[in-house]
């Protein structure tokens, strides 16, 4: 009895629903009182709280709508629709089984009150079609609230539930077969496109398969296109390092969980982790290296190069979009290189697995940027659409020839037309303010210098890692005329400054720059200054991602990097202090530029406004990215 | 005077710094002063005025950014005109109602450590003469303004000895009111952090740069009033104070969180709260602040965060900036910023025709525009921005905005 009360509320607001459709059935006047007094009676019952239909999206399949068309979504009142949808030689059997229901009401019996709700609106056919699956299965009590929750979803949909529910499962399974074959044939569209269905709806009947797809890799979503982890991998190499999303949360206990059984570098977790960072990783810096060094020989399945790029990442050898992108791809190359197709596999989902793994242990290293999950992403596409009669060697070259084009298509000539595009902006007498050290921008300056235009720079420059330093350095040695100053000075800089070019790390398809941290600040102050902000950018790092704030997708750097300054022995407040639980240091390594702070995108291109990022992305990315 | 002197090459070599500690030894250097001073025997007001201004002009020139000795220098030129004013109308009322004016004098001495020196001059003022129209009309004659002669003019017209009297009762009362400003800079962060309640709730998310004690005592009280917030602290490079505010801050047992300076974007949109200190209030309700202040400023106005400035009133500067940027600024050394060995193939002076290829810019101050500051948290109270100009009338006199002597005018 005390089971059955919590069931109530899940059927009033459908008997409410049969409320609306019968003024309008000729025999109504019989009907009508028995859901009235239904109504009265759960409206009486059901607290407030209740579920009700809203809150649970009714899943609309356009096949199951179609087989029915007697569905009407939940939001229309129209009486003349329903008069449409509905022919009047219903109503009778319908009063009929108003009668049954309310007999239903008196014995109390759980299963059929749960029907009547869910098949108040419905045709006689679906409902009898519906009472045979319940009553066959008759389920232990203790399955009923699993039961109740399909119920409501049976009833938000429309249709009954049972023919839904196979109809369902056997759509399933067509996606997942789709699915299958998409990634044999390893079109990704072809599987972003079948997995919504899928994952839309986690019922505990299908929840085996269900869990599967999830922790395999969410990268199949139509949110994460670049899933460089891939789901090629994902299916025939369980026994392979699966990749971690690059997008994971790190605060979902379980992947945690599942992530640290398969990882090759042993991280440990950071003590004093940042509340607002949870969904981040926060490892204990400087154990990896060591921990890694010694494992060196241990780690048959991971290439040399792979492994070295993998410890440049790790120690920061290496750091720059272009440089890191650059580097992974050639580590990719010689992985091709050196690779056999093993008997009884073929080619293109093994090495499409294998290479998965190098990502892998490189998102373990240090989480990947959007130019390499971009050129992971063409890689991975390169292998999949290799045909399957080409030999091995035939393969490799093409493979590796691809991976030339695109560092060399894609970055190196990218940004020679971007220099093209940004010496035009500067003229005599110009005074340009760049943050951090960018590497296109560091070519522009030193080309306009080449040819003899007369101009200053303004480095600014940050902590930790005074990366404008080196910048700093290199266009002194040139002979450029430098200001260095720290990014607090900005705004007393600014006065002088006339354009401010600055790099970026991405730029999302909301316009929104995603760039070294301390960017947004100096795009702001020029922004407030009225000086244009140039960001130079190669197109292949643009992401049809969209991101408004930095705290949701971001990279932890080294907390110990802020409670040491460099180079100044005398600043040492924060020693022995870094273990107080009450103190949290946060090293953000990116951070978000809103586009309104953009006056101009420099890219290879041509130079656009921050607006027309979807437009580059819809018009090049998939044109020449995904081929 | 060799404290004088001290001072000044103290304040060169910044060796002092700080507007507290400024403003401390200021008025503390210019009680000195006022008591060393001999007092003529006509016109003593004008006596004491000129030598605390002699004193303050050299003040003022050896550190001219450090504006809180330029601020207690004007609020001692007040009081002396305060007192003056109070004193003479005293003596001049009190030919008749003596008893009277004492016992004005003692409810003053009173109620004296609460009310400033100003204050109690208005008081004294106020209840002699009380502003109306009736007065203004009828008492024509009388000096109801008296300017610094009129009101020597007055003294010259007494007895001898009653001279000596007033004059020691003058240069006392400009003592006990300089004793009262001295109190009151100390007192401005009890002031000050007494608000903190009104301003911060529970679980409220507080961003701060560098580090100000005004701020620190100011996140103190809410926290022994057992509201519970976070607090962000940007380390406010060069200096790294951040750092030291931070570790005062877990001592009290605060969540911190250290951020760097360019992180200051990115994390002001999870923040509810911007509460900073000042180096300077200008009269236009701008502020000088440590740099960094206005980047943090705009970021707060961006995410229409409150950006609520803490400081005390001897911060207050009664000038208008101009330019203050550049003008009220001041550069430091570029070794705070990079290492001189690192960089010394890079400073080669001679190949590039004298002029180094290479310039750092390492300014300590920042200018925050008006319209970027939410609220000031003064120890009189809260007050907007545009309000400035009225709590420095009641500071300053007008006449003292200026303090540089004419060449000729000193006598």
């Amino acid at each position: 009895m005390d089971l059955r009360r919590p069931n109530r509320p899940v059927i009033g607001p459908k008997v409410r629903q049969v409320g609306f459709i019968t003024p309008d059935s000729g025999s109504a006047t019989a009907s009508t009182s028995i859901p009235a007094v239904a109504a009265a009676a759960t409206a009486a019952g059901s607290p407030p709280s209740s579920l009700s239909p809203v809150m649970i999206p009714p899943p609309r399949h356009p096949s199951t709508e179609m087989s029915n068309p007697h569905y009407h979504p939940i939001g229309s009142y129209n009486p003349s629709e329903q008069i449409l949808g509905s022919p009047p030689a219903l109503s009778p059997s319908r009063s009929s089984r108003f009668d049954a229901d309310g007999s239903d009401f008196g014995g109390d019996d759980d299963e059929s009150v749960a029907l009547s709700g869910v098949g108040g609106g419905m045709t006689p056919k679906s409902s009898l079609l519906m009472r045979q699956p319940v009553t066959k299965t008759a389920p232990p009590v203790s399955e009923t609230t699993k039961r109740d929750s399909n119920v409501s979803k049976g009833k938000a949909a429309g249709p009954s539930a049972a023919p839904k529910e196979k109809l369902t499962r056997a759509e399933r399974r067509a996606a997942q077969e789709a699915q299958r074959a998409a990634k044999a044939a390893a079109k990704e569209a072809a599987a972003a496109g079948g997995a919504p269905s899928v994952s839309k709806q986690p019922k505990p009947a299908t929840k085996p398969t269900n869990q599967q797809k999830k922790d395999g890799a969410s990268g199949s979503g139509p949110l994460q296109p670049l899933a460089p982890s891939g789901s090629i991998e994902k299916k025939q190499g369980k026994k392979e390092v699966a990749a971690p999303h690059p997008r994971m949360q790190f605060d979902d206990m379980t992947k945690v969980g599942k992530l640290k059984k398969r990882a090759v570098v042993n991280q440990s977790e950071a003590r004093n982790r940042v509340e607002l960072f949870r969904h981040l990783p926060q490892y204990e810096h400087g154990t990896q290296l060591p921990d890694l060094e010694s494992k060196f020989f241990q780690l048959d399945p991971i290439h040399p190069s792979v492994y070295q790029v993998g410890l440049q990442f790790l120690s920061d050898k290496i750091s720059g979009g272009n440089a890191r992108c650059i580097a992974m791809l050639l580590a990719f190359k010689e992985v091709i290189q050196d690779y056999t197709t093993p008997p009884e596999k073929t080619l293109t989902r093994d090495l499409g697995a294998k290479v998965g793994s190098c990502v892998s242990f490189l998102i373990e290293c240090r989480p990947l940027s959007v130019s390499m999950g971009n050129a992971i992403r063409f890689l991975k596409n390169r292998i999949s659409s290799l045909p399957h009669n080409l030999s091995d060697k035939e393969a490799k070259s093409r493979l590796q020839s691809d991976i030339d084009r695109f560092i060399n298509e894609k970055i190196i000539i990218a940004s020679k037309a971007i220099v093209e595009h940004g010496v035009s902006k500067i003229r005599d007498g110009d005074v340009l303010l760049t943050y951090g050290s960018p590497s296109v921008v560091e070519s522009i300056f030193a080309y306009a210098h080449g040819i003899k235009k007369n101009f200053r720079v303004v480095v600014v420059d940050s902590r930790p890692k005074h990366e404008g330093q080196g910048l700093l350095r290199r266009l002194v040695e040139r002979g450029i005329h430098c200001t260095y100053t720290h990014i607090n000075a900005v705004s007393y800089v600014m006065h002088e400054v006339t354009r401010v070019f600055l790099g970026a790390s991405s730029v999302l398809s909301n316009g929104t720059v995603y760039s070294r941290v301390g960017t947004a600040c100096v795009a702001m102050v020029a922004h407030a200054f009225r000086v244009p902000v140039l960001v130079c950018c190669e197109a292949y790092k643009f992401h049809e991602r969209v991101q408004l704030d930095s705290i949701c997708s971001n990279e932890l750097g080294d907390p110990d990097a802020i409670s040491k300054v460099s180079g100044r022995k005398d600043l040492n407040y924060l020693d022995g202090w870094a273990q107080n639980e009450n103190l949290q240091l946060l090293n953000l390594k990116y951070d978000a530029t809103p586009s309104d702070y953009v006056s101009v995108l420099v890219t290879e291109q041509g130079m656009l406004p921050p607006t027309s990022v979807p437009v580059i992305i819809r018009e090049y990315g998939i044109e020449r990215l995904w081929t | 005077m060799p404290d004088v002197a001290d001072f000044i090459r103290k304040l060169q070599r910044r060796r002092i710094e700080g507007s507290h500690a400024t403003a401390r030894q200021t008025a503390e250097l210019l009680r000195s002063v006022v008591s060393q001073t001999r007092m003529p025997y006509t016109n003593q007001a004008a006596a004491l005025l000129d030598s605390v201004r002699a004193v303050g002009e050299q003040l003022i020139a050896a550190n001219p950014v450090e504006l809180a000795v330029g601020n207690i220098v004007r609020r001692v030129l007040h009081i002396i005109r305060e007192e003056d004013l109070s004193s003479s109308a005293v003596s001049f009322e009190g030919l008749m109602i003596s008893e009277k004016s004492d016992d004005e004098e003692d409810v003053d001495q009173k109620g004296g450590p609460v009310l400033s020196a100003a204050a109690v001059a208005a008081a004294a003022r106020s209840t002699l003469r009380p502003r109306s129209l009736q007065t203004l009309l009828e008492d024509g004659p009388t000096p109801a303004v008296p300017s610094k002669s009129s009101s020597a003019g007055d003294s010259e017209g007494k007895s001898k000895s009653d001279k000596s009297t007033m004059g020691k009762r003058l240069k006392h009362s400009v003592i006990e009111a300089i004793n009262l400003l001295i109190e009151e800079i100390d007192d401005c962060y009890e002031d000050i952090s007494e608000q903190a309640v009104e301003h911060i709730h529970q679980n409220e998310v507080i961003l701060t740069l560098g580090r100000s004690k005004t701020v620190k005592e100011f996140l103190y009280a809410a926290k022994q009033k057992n509201r519970s917030f976070r607090v962000f602290v940007a380390e406010g490079a060069p200096r790294y104070q951040g750092h030291v505010l931070a570790k005062e801050l877990i001592q009290k047992g605060l969540e911190t969180t250290v951020i760097t300076d360019s992180a200051i974007f990115a994390m002001i949109s999870r923040v509810n709260m911007v509460i900073v200190g000042a180096h300077a209030i200008m009269a236009n309700g701008g502020v000088i602040a440590p740099v960094g202040m206005n980047m943090l400023a705009l970021a707060a106005q961006r995410h229409a965060v409150p950006f609520v400035v803490v400081a005390g009133s001897h911060k207050l500067c009664p000038l208008y900036p101009h330019n203050p940027e550049v003008l009220l600024n001041e550069l430091k050394s570029p070794s705070e910023l990079i290492d001189f060995g690192e960089f010394s193939d890079c400073m080669d002076f001679g190949a590039h025709g004298g002029a180094p290829l290479m310039h750092v810019v390492n300014p300590t101050f920042d200018y925050v525009p008006p319209n970027l500051i939410s609220l000031f948290i003064t120890d009189t109270g809260g007050h907007n921005a545009a309000h400035m100009y009225k709590l420095i009338a009641d500071y300053y006199s007008a006449d003292d905005l200026v303090i540089k002597r004419k060449s000729t005018s000193s006598n």
